[in-house]
């Protein structure tokens, strides 16, 4: 096998460009476990970790690729409010330190725990190679069970979120609270100005993805000018059409039955919270809500 | 003359590893680009410079087991799942499963064998024979070498919070109660 050490992300996409067999690995949380039990043998690695330029994040914001959680949780918690609950949630303590965004978009898997985030917040994820470099919306980017729409000569270069506009809440079922990967996850963005609400589901379909009946109804439904109070019937229709949104499976983290059932009460749950603090906030308190 | 269980798994270790030069044998060929399939990366493994040419496969657990002879730091589950492989890697806690070697060019990496000072035990290694946070001891080392990032961490006060920051290391005999003790006397001492 192969160990390929690019220092530069023009280096590394020319790379790419001759070798579209070698597998990116930045914090190796995804790929060593491929690795270590040989359940992938890559004709070549292409070591991201040496290149600077994947390991920042800029105002507006960019996201590096590289950025490992445990920064997004430190450094980006009150502009990405979403992202850094989600983020907490990845693994343990070890495996945040290392695990990136962009691992997760690369694996693309549908439990991938920052995905309902990134739909429901409209990311647009940045990929290169040595032919330029395109802009993928969030919503375009998952294909399939494990599958991106990433060509083989590129890489994943970046994250582009707008700061938090409005209240943004992320929750996820496991059977404990640390090292699971999702039984079904949700996520929910609020845009009070524009009067427009993001939602998506993650571990509940072969991809995650947005649920926009869901998100249709509740931007309808909420009064973002004057905010009063939640009715119960709204956050039960909410849950409804986010439930209905998913097509998950039976397998062996949960039934399906389950998932549905989960969602739903996610949504009522995430929604709340939400509102809450939109509510705290029109209100001059700075309180934030709790579980 | 007797030879210690470690000494024999050290001395094992040397021999079958396979891949590893030992470091004398890197240095006279320090000159010359690594063979094909095969990888050089110099680190530091508790403040001592390390050259190793290896197969880019090896996982950073692996080296410091079977070629550098550190068999403190223990194989677990090899898939991030336990804990018990946690060493520091520029300050931050990782697993060692889950780290490829040849990713540390340049890097500074502290093992268990690394923290006491000289005889003196870390105060969170002898926090945890106070409290005998520890039964069979197969966790240990992974779980000292998180815990002295926790003691670390000020934000991390209550007992509650000490649990999440630890929640990445199993013990399956069940020590955690005794562990959180530990955690919580190494703490007080730290402040």
């Amino acid at each position: 096998m192969d160990f390929l050490r690019p220092e530069t992300l023009a280096e590394a996409l020319e790379i790419k460009a001759e070798r579209p067999d070698a597998v990116p690995i930045a914090g190796g949380t995804d790929v060593m476990v491929e690795l270590n039990y040989d359940h992938r043998r890559p004709a070549a690695l292409l070591d991201l970790t040496r290149i600077p330029e994947l390991q920042q994040w800029e105002d507006g914001l960019r996201v590096g690729a590289g950025v490992p959680y445990v920064r997004i949780i430190d450094e980006l918690g009150a502009q990405l409010p979403g992202l850094a609950m989600a983020s907490r949630t990845v693994g343990s303590p070890q495996i945040r330190n290392r695990g990136t965004v962009g691992g997760n978009l690369g694996a693309a898997s549908p439990a991938g725990d920052t995905h309902p985030v990134l739909l429901a917040s409209d990311a647009v994820i940045e990929v290169a190679s040595v032919r330029g470099t395109r802009m993928i919306p969030a919503a375009e980017f998952y294909l399939g069970v494990k599958r991106n729409a990433l060509e083989p000569d590129e890489l994943i270069v970046a994250v582009h979120l707008t700061p938090a506009k409005g209240p943004q809440q992320f929750s996820k079922v496991g059977t404990r609270n640390a090292m699971v990967i999702a039984v079904c996850s949700f996520a929910i963005s609020l845009f009070p100005q524009e009067n427009r609400v993001g939602a998506a589901v993650g571990s509940a379909a072969p991809t995650p993805r947005r649920a926009p009946e869901a998100e249709e109804f509740l931007a309808s439904a909420l009064d973002f000018k004057n905010p009063k109070p939640l009715l119960d019937s709204v956050k039960r229709e909410f849950g409804e059409l986010v439930s209905r949104a998913a097509s998950p499976i039976d397998d062996v983290r949960g039934s399906a039955a389950y998932r549905k059932h989960a969602l739903a009460v996610m949504a009522r749950r995430t929604l709340g919270w939400a509102w809450q603090e939109l509510l705290a906030k029109k209100n001059g308190s700075e309180e934030r809500p709790c579980a | 003359m007797t030879t210690s269980r470690r000494q024999f798994f050290g001395q094992a270790a040397a021999v079958s590893a396979g891949v590893a030069l030992s470091a004398p044998a890197v240095e006279a060929l320090a000159a010359e680009p690594a063979p094909a399939g095969l990888v050089d990366v110099v680190f530091e493994v508790n403040g001592e410079r390390q050259k190793l040419r290896l197969d880019p496969r090896v996982t950073l657990l692996d080296a410091l087991r079977e070629q550098l002879g550190l068999v403190g730091t223990k194989k677990g589950c090899d898939r991030g799942q336990c804990g018990a492989c946690t060493v520091h890697v520029d300050d931050r806690r990782v697993l060692s499963c889950l780290t490829l070697t040849a990713t540390l060019q340049g890097k500074e990496v502290t093992t268990i064998e690394g923290i006491a000072d000289g005889d003196d035990l870390h105060p969170v290694q002898r926090a945890f024979i106070d409290h005998d946070g520890f039964q069979c001891g197969f966790c240990t080392s992974g779980q000292i070498m998180s815990a002295v990032k926790v003691v670390e961490e000020r934000e991390v006060r209550t007992d509650d919070q000490i649990r999440e920051a630890m929640s990445g290391n199993i013990c399956r005999c069940g020590a955690y109660p005794n562990i959180l003790e530990a955690i919580k006397q190494a703490k007080a001492g730290d402040r």
